[in-house]
């Protein structure tokens, strides 16, 4: 889905070090994190908006929700980023919206990622029919232009609020991951130690949970950072044009309402501004992280030093 | 041979299932979202559009559902989308195919010079690896990619509309005017595609050029290319015809699967800009309720991917000898 997640697609599985993250994964992970200076910018990011979004009235004083400023104000000491047209503090709305969008994004990441898991690797541990239809839907889905489908599926539940915004972003998340997932599983299934655990006589979903998963756990991680990335962008493109709930403070319905008072022209563009640049930031943190986790497990992709002579 | 066949019917199945969504979901939702949306049109349409909605979304409709469904594909196979409600009283598609070419134009054309622009590029930045193309795009195109499409569009229509005056607020092209077949004419529309033609070019350059440089990185240590130097063929001739035709294979079945992510960003341009194509109508058919506008241009968005996919499916015959050979 996302362009971050294309480019490690494009080398499949089976060049990358599987076992990297295996043993020590905490270790190897803040290592891997902090010898790496995009990793390390994007997990900065994406630190502070987890505590916007943990502790909004540390940072922002103001009522989000109180329409009780002057409309329409300049940024002042008092109001940072201003008030909106109906006189609500801009920063604190900001603030306050952290919490919603991340938690949109996070969860909708995490299912499509774990269904992603579930479709692609039981497609290519069992084979045969169950891999040719799960693989003919896996392609569907991937083919089918998904922000069409999310419009139209959130168009027929409107006001379903965010249990159906989540549900929907899963449905047309996972199907990338779950293809790759297939591909690395396909590529791994007849190594020695699956043979020897299903030699042993383990039963096949504890061959698949304790075996096989620990394996392909680099490039599920990259699987969640890319389809979290793509939730981030999709939800706020749905909220933006409406399709969200518009009551709640998130960074997508403040574009939305910014639009519908035509912000831009109206002379408070820090409104459709502000939002956007925070959407842009914790996008740019995945895709950063995404990008950093490309070079850690494929060592072709890093950067090099431009040789002297 | 076997190659196509199994394309075509990828392509089939993929239009079914397409074709199927449209049927199946407004009667999964609880409360058919139709029937509210019908009552809420009742006597201000008249009673043979309505009769045509209440089959396509199976209200009042003591038919079984096999039947309505025949029914439904049937009609749409045969082009018979209905009327819509926001253009009231033309048919869907005479409202599809207003729409249609302002998208083909803008879209199509924006996207597949990202595509040959953003491959060139990754190709350039691989063969001088750790060069200025190849240090400072990636990490830049990174950046940008996380960027909504329609926040850049926010940011352009800022920066060149409402400050600098430079270009139109958006439209099609100036109302006032009426379309015809003159310099002026194409002129004006020119100037109204530009800005939002710039959004999806940069925001969607960006995919083409990681991936190209990814896959070109890889193939330039492959064994063959290493052959073509101790022959001592022309870097050029290294670069277009064996490193570059190799690792743009991955990048063509790559291109089927991000033309949606594309045509989705430029759903979302084009409602910024009020651009007249099948986007902004897509939008404004879901404002106005108007389902049968809405799923007739969802499976048109589907069929002009599908198509676009369908394409890049020959263009990887003609550059790799495997897919006309094998299976």
């Amino acid at each position: 889905m996302s362009t971050a997640a294309l480019s490690g697609s494009a080398l499949p599985g089976a060049k990358t070090p599987l076992g990297r993250f295996r043993t020590g994964t905490v270790g190897g992970l803040a290592r891997a994190i902090s010898s790496n200076r995009k990793a390390t910018a994007g997990l900065v990011i994406l630190v502070v908006f987890c505590f916007l979004a943990a502790f909004p009235g540390v940072v922002a004083h103001d009522n989000p929700h109180a329409e009780i400023f002057a409309p329409a104000l300049g940024p002042s000491a008092a109001h940072l980023l201003g008030t909106d047209a109906y006189g609500q503090d801009l920063f604190a709305q900001l603030i306050y919206s952290t919490r919603e969008s991340l938690l949109i994004a996070l969860v909708a990441g995490l299912l499509a990622t774990v269904l992603s898991v579930i479709v692609g690797v039981t497609a290519a541990y069992i084979g045969g029919l169950v891999d040719n239809v799960l693989s003919l839907v896996t392609d569907i889905f991937l083919v089918i232009p998904a922000f069409p489908l999310i419009v139209v599926i959130a168009a027929y539940s409107k006001n379903g609020g965010d249990p159906i915004l989540i549900a929907v972003l899963v449905v047309t998340g996972w199907s990338y991951g779950a293809r790759q997932l297939r591909v690395q599983a396909l590529s791994i299934r007849d190594r020695d130690f699956l043979v020897a655990a299903r030699l042993r006589g383990e039963r096949r979903w504890r061959v698949i949970v304790s075996e096989m998963l620990p394996t392909m756990t680099s490039l599920i991680v990259a699987i969640f950072l890319g389809t979290t990335l793509y939730a981030i962008v999709a939800a706020a493109g749905l909220q933006f044009v409406g399709l969200g709930n518009p009551d709640t403070l998130s960074w997508g319905t403040m574009l939305y309402w910014a639009q519908n008072n035509e912000a831009l022209q109206a002379g408070s563009p820090l409104w459709a501004i502000m939002p956007g640049v925070c959407i842009a930031m914790l996008g740019a943190a995945f895709a950063l992280l995404n990008y950093a986790f490309d070079e850690v497990s494929n060592p072709a992709l890093r950067p090099v030093r431009r040789r002297r002579k | 041979m076997r190659y196509v066949l199994r394309r075509l019917g990828f392509f089939v199945a993929t239009l079914w299932a397409c074709l199927t969504i449209n049927f199946v979901l407004p009667r999964l939702m609880p409360g058919n979202p139709a029937i509210a949306m019908m009552s809420r049109f009742k006597g201000r349409i008249n009673g043979q559009a309505l009769k045509a909605l209440e089959v396509a979304f199976g209200v009042n409709n003591s038919e079984s559902a096999i039947r309505q469904y025949f029914g439904y594909l049937g009609n749409t196979l045969t082009g018979h989308f209905g009327t819509s409600l926001t253009f009231f009283p033309d048919s869907v598609s005479k409202v599809v195919f207003s729409a249609l070419p302002w998208t083909i134009g803008l879209v199509g054309i924006t996207t597949v010079l990202a595509f040959i622009a953003g491959t060139l590029v990754g190709m350039a930045a691989a063969w001088r690896r750790g060069g200025v193309l190849d240090s400072v795009l990636p990490p830049l195109f990174v950046i940008i990619s996380a960027f909504p499409y329609f926040f850049l569009a926010l940011m352009g229509l800022l920066l060149f509309s409402v400050t600098l005056h430079w270009l139109p607020l958006g439209f099609g092209y100036t109302n006032t005017d009426t379309p015809a077949l003159s310099w002026h004419f194409i002129g004006d529309v020119l100037s109204h595609a530009l800005l939002p033609g710039m959004v999806i070019l940069i925001t969607s350059i960006g995919g083409w050029v990681l991936t190209m440089r990814n896959n070109m990185i890889s193939t330039l240590s492959e064994d063959y290319v290493r052959m073509a130097r101790a022959k001592g063929l022309s870097p050029a001739r290294i670069m277009f015809a064996y490193a570059g035709r190799n690792a743009v294979l991955p990048n063509l079945t790559g291109f089927a699967m991000s033309l949606g992510f594309v045509v989705s960003g430029a759903i979302l341009v084009e409602y910024v800009f009020s651009y007249p194509g099948v986007g902004y109508m897509l939008l404004a058919a879901v404002e106005n309720e108007d389902y049968a506008l809405m799923q007739t241009l969802f499976l048109f968005i589907t069929v002009a991917v599908l198509i676009a996919i369908l394409v890049m499916d020959f263009v990887t015959m003609a550059l790799d000898p495997r897919a006309r050979t094998q299976s």
